[in-house]
């Protein structure tokens, strides 16, 4: 995204404009040294990850049948739960970014809400809805026979609830950087709207829609509370790497270090894959 | 520029921050000292003080809590403070240093985990034992009568998961009777289990039976005779990092007490 801009930075900080200019040398100790300590912060826990890790009963635990039901349910219900997240998450992106509505405000406020909401009460809202007793489940199970919880649908549905509004929040976010005009140029020029929303909007703003999905994608992977909540805990079915992980801590904590690892290799690709945004980013 | 402004303003914003490290740190130490000193003044009178922190399994949460309030009401200045949940991950949470006084498991494996790594005082002692039963929707609208029951198609129930003792016990008493069932889902403790009950989104769960008196009318209770098989005894013990040994030596004398276990066997539990 930057990259325009790195050459300049980088050949040197006398070229550059003095108010983008890098500090590389000297940085004042009363930042060094709470930047030092709020890194260790973050990356120790993980090191200690390392550090722990059963190495050598790695291969066994990684192989065993439980532990790849979960990665494979973890790996397949948080891609469906990214592909949810974009066919309905996009649309209402564009009609945060560019439409006016009264109450569009509040709306976006609560898109973010499941973002703060702690997982366990969206999962245990979910089930008030969805549920077999729940308002709307009620008449899914007497009239169509579909209840969601303990189903894998179900474990789609709660990461979905997660993971939407990081889609939304950044896909909206990069419609509002993009250029309006060009879209409105496609109009006068005969295209209709939707024309102009799939041929121009959407390759204009691909970066960020790519971004928003690797972050919810993501989201979806590390869910638990919800998942638990409201779809059960069942090996195959329902149960994905973090419950996995929670209920292993129980009684083999090795095995919850192993399937942890994992989680956390997942994690780091997926930032690798990111790279442009947040690893080289300025 | 405005170096020097700013210099200045980023040193205030260190000093901020390392005046709140300090006036955290200052907190912390001195809740320490009084704790140590309440410990002291304990030990020294009858008079009991301070908190007392209970770790206890999710199944003794209304027994417990009437056990704590009675406890207050004996020994003013006391407050007994509860932590209930899966009584694995409580022995985890023990083991790896959870500030906890005494510790109630529901099964002697849950409680062996603690006693391993050596941080209980002494032997635990059982205190009650408690049965499992069924507990389906009020009125029982599948009509179940038996454990087989439950192995009926297109029912859903809800289990204990393995590693829990209520998930044990079922898959003991599932096993002794050569049934095999499989459930929607696998609960990370026993009021899991019944909450998916209570919100009608299961079927039936097998419970304890002082889960199923706990929950009212919400759900309705069936015994099965199998569940003989997979009585749990409930130990109980004092941690070696209490902090408020006395005080915590006296909530045990309590749960030991034919108060205590009148309180308990009013809750369904059985007599140790």
């Amino acid at each position: 995204m930057t990259s325009l801009h790195e050459p300049g930075a980088a050949a040197g900080p006398r070229t550059g404009g003095p108010r983008r200019r890098r500090v590389r040398v000297g940085a004042p100790l009363p930042l060094l040294l709470p930047g030092v300590l709020a890194l260790a912060f973050l990356l120790l826990p993980l090191l200690a990850l390392l550090v722990r890790a059963p190495w050598r009963s790695l291969p066994a635990q990684l192989t065993s049948t439980e532990v790849w039901q979960a990665l494979q349910l973890s790996l397949v219900s948080a891609t469906a739960a990214t592909a949810v997240s974009l066919v309905l998450g996009v649309p209402l992106a564009w009609l945060l970014a560019r439409t006016d509505f009264p109450g569009r405000g509040l709306v976006r406020a609560l898109v973010t809400l499941p973002l703060v909401l702690p997982p366990v009460v969206g999962g245990v809202a979910l089930l008030l809805a969805l549920g077999r007793n729940g308002i709307i489940g009620k008449w899914l199970d007497s009239w169509f026979g579909i209840t969601l919880p303990f189903t894998t649908t179900g474990v789609i549905i709660a990461e979905a609830f997660v993971a939407m509004p990081f889609l939304v929040i950044s896909v909206e976010g990069t419609l509002r950087a993009a250029d309006p005009r060009f879209e409105e140029a496609a109009t006068t020029l005969g295209a209709s709207r939707f024309t102009a929303f799939r041929r121009v909007t959407l390759p204009l703003i691909a970066p960020g829609i790519a971004a928003g999905s690797v972050l919810a994608w993501a989201r979806a992977l590390g869910e638990f509370g919800a998942t638990i909540t409201f779809a059960g805990n069942f090996p195959g079915r329902t149960q994905t790497m973090p419950l996995a992980v929670y209920l292993a801590l129980q009684n083999d904590p090795e095995a919850a270090v192993s399937l942890s690892l994992v989680l956390l290799a997942v994690s780091i690709a997926v930032l690798a894959g990111l790279r442009d945004q947040w690893l080289t980013g300025s | 520029m405005t170096r020097s402004v700013r210099r200045t303003r980023m040193l205030q914003l260190a000093g901020a921050g390392a005046a709140a490290l300090m006036a955290l740190s200052a907190c912390s130490s001195s809740d320490d000292s009084s704790t140590t000193k309440a410990d002291k003044s304990g030990s020294a009178s009858p008079k009991l003080s301070g908190t007392v922190t209970v770790f206890a399994a999710a199944s003794l949460k209304e027994s417990f809590t009437t056990l704590g309030q009675e406890f207050e009401k004996q020994h003013p200045g006391t407050k007994v403070s509860f932590n209930f949940g899966g009584s694995d991950t409580l022995a985890a949470n023990i083991t790896g240093g959870a500030p906890a006084d005494v510790f109630a498991a529901a099964s002697p494996k849950t409680m062996k985990i603690v006693t391993d790594k050596s941080d209980a005082v002494g032997t635990p002692a059982t205190f009650v034992r408690n049965q499992l039963e069924i507990a389906t929707l009020p009125g029982n609208p599948d009509k179940v009568a038996s454990l087989k029951d439950l192995t009926k198609s297109g029912l859903k129930v809800v289990l204990c998961d393995k590693t829990v003792p209520c998930g044990a016990a079922a898959q003991k008493a599932l096993d002794a009777s050569k049934l095999k069932l499989t459930p929607v889902s696998y609960e990370q403790d026993v009021k899991g289990a019944l909450t998916k009950v209570e919100l009608k989104e299961a079927d039936a769960a097998v419970v304890y039976k002082t889960d199923v008196k706990a929950a009212g009318d919400k759900v309705e209770g069936v015994e099965f005779p199998e569940s003989a098989k997979a009585v749990n005894a409930y130990p109980i013990a004092l941690l070696k990092s209490a902090r408020n040994a006395e005080a915590a030596k006296a909530f045990i004398a309590l749960v030991q007490s034919a108060e205590g276990q009148k309180v308990l066997t009013e809750a369904g539990f059985l007599k140790p």
